[in-house]
């Protein structure tokens, strides 16, 4: 009796969680048409994001890349496929793994920050400092960090794609003397705009869902210092949820495209 | 006691009240608050003061009663004239509430930036900044950021930030709270030049004594969430009431 009744009060909470992220959600669309445009700091936020994780992003792409060839290239060897190496990273990686990889590296790095340092400003009043002084404070802090994650996560999974393609040439180079010209024009080949645009759109999808959920947590943090460190681990366990539904979503959308 | 009888008030206050679940935090609070004067609201932890001060400015949402700031009602006042009232209501936080992220120059200018409709578009906002500096005596901080202040400072900074929209009333939420004695009388008489320069009417929340005796034109001591005494700190400070004697003891 108690576990059932501990069950639904985790599931009512969870529940009304749900529905204040949907109002969160749903402030945001009506306050990103309203003037003022905080464009200063939008470009800020987006300068911000951009470099803090350019280098993380470059590093795990170029490690996946290096790994991903060297793990796949015995067994396509086996088979004789291993010219088809260039073709199958750069599919793998465009389609899927670069999106999905770099979005949950930014969801460790982008949307904790996020939450953290929102959750700092509403602990120590900034957040109210900010609302008797006449700034909307939504507006401020949160419509241009969305904004500004929706932005960047698709041009950081760009850069994250064409690092780890290179990491794969560099295997190739050295296993099997293929050289930048022809491992890039079997890259180019293979890949199609059916390849590239689902997962553009998909990364614009996760970079909106690691903006709004830090900044849900951030912005409703309670409970003093201690809520802070609450708010950014939530933000971050409730963006990899997130990120996993949107990309189960996105693969099923984009299946019924491709059957049409 | 001065005779407010046929003066209006700027602020007017009536049977407020406010709960967190069973806790009746403010239970018919009430008071006025006239131009010029500096009224103490006194009570221990806890006691609803800073909720109060909160609700005057839209901050919290009372259950039930009335703000009336400067002839508009607070209870259905729209975005925009609300904006409007907190250009004329300058808040001093009890933390000081600096935005981390900013330099000393940018807090004071983040306010200013957004309320064109008082001041128009200024181009250079350099003066201001000078000017609000110079009233808490703290010019060569300008480019300094928050973490590289002291306790004390950060309080003038943040003060400064307040004056620096030259609002009509200044709410100020426990002031010297967290400040040594020397810092905390610097505050206050601080406090006490700004009202005598600018003209404002301040609420004072407090639960500092010297606070009181030397800022105070009248107090209010807040006990269960109601006003418990009302007087001059001369007044109150006389009283024979054991609840009231406990707070200037």
């Amino acid at each position: 009796m108690n576990m059932i009744s501990k069950f639904i009060e985790s599931l009512k909470s969870f529940l009304i969680e749900i529905g204040e992220l949907s109002y969160f959600t749903g402030k945001f669309f009506v306050e990103v048409f309203k003037r003022p445009f905080e464009f200063k700091e939008f470009i800020r936020q987006c300068y911000y994001m951009g470099n803090r994780s350019l280098l993380l992003v470059g590093v795990t792409g170029f490690i996946i890349g290096l790994v991903f060839t060297l793990q796949s290239r015995p067994t396509l060897e086996e088979f004789g496929a291993a010219s088809w190496i260039p073709s199958m990273v750069s599919v793998s990686l465009i389609r899927e793994i670069g999106p999905i990889i770099t979005a949950l590296i930014c969801a460790g790095r982008i949307g904790s920050g996020i939450g953290a340092e929102l959750g700092s400003m509403r602990v120590t009043e900034q957040i109210d400092a900010m609302e008797v002084s006449g700034t909307n404070p939504y507006k401020y802090l949160v419509v241009t960090r969305v904004l500004a994650t929706t932005l960047m996560l698709p041009l950081l999974v760009f850069f994250g794609d064409v690092i780890g393609i290179y990491g794969s040439y560099l295997v190739e180079n050295l296993k099997a003397d293929v050289s930048l010209t022809l491992y890039i024009n079997q890259v180019i080949n293979i890949l199609e705009f059916s390849d590239v645009i689902p997962s553009t759109i998909k990364s614009f999808f996760f970079g909106f869902a690691i903006g709004i959920v830090g900044c849900f947590k951030g912005y409703n943090c309670k409970k003093g210092t201690a809520g802070v460190g609450k708010a950014a681990n939530e933000a971050v366990v409730f963006i990899s949820m997130l990120l996993f539904i949107i990309d189960f979503i996105a693969v099923f959308v984009t299946n019924i495209f491709y059957d049409l | 006691m001065m005779q407010k009888k046929n003066i209006k008030p700027i602020i007017e206050v009536k049977d407020l009240h406010k709960s967190y679940g069973t806790n009746h935090v403010l239970d018919g609070f009430h008071l006025d608050l006239y131009e010029g004067e500096n009224l103490v609201v006194m009570g221990k932890s806890g006691s609803g003061k800073s909720v109060m001060i909160k609700c005057l400015i839209g901050l919290e949402q009372p259950d039930s009663g009335s703000i009336i700031i400067m002839d508009k009602n607070m209870n259905d006042i729209h975005r925009e004239d609300l904006d409007e009232i907190r250009t004329e209501v300058g808040f001093l936080f009890q933390g000081s509430a600096l935005y981390d992220s900013m330099s000393v120059r940018e807090n004071l200018e983040f306010p200013l930036r957004r309320h064109t409709k008082k001041f128009g578009v200024i181009e250079d906002t350099t003066p201001l900044v000078m000017e609000a500096l110079e009233n808490v005596g703290l010019e060569n901080t300008i480019n300094l950021m928050p973490n590289e202040l002291s306790g004390g400072m950060k309080r003038r900074i943040a003060l400064a930030r307040t004056l620096i929209l030259k609002p009509k009333i200044i709410l100020y939420d426990e002031p010297t709270t967290g400040l040594d004695p020397i810092t905390s009388k610097e505050i206050i008489m601080l406090m006490k030049s700004i009202q005598e320069k600018y003209k404002t009417s301040s609420i004072i929340i407090t639960h500092d004594i010297d606070c009181a005796r030397v800022i105070a034109n009248r107090m209010i001591l807040l006990i269960d969430g109601i006003n418990y005494a009302e007087g001059t700190f001369a007044e109150l400070s006389a009283s024979k009431d054991p609840k009231i004697e406990a707070f200037f003891k």
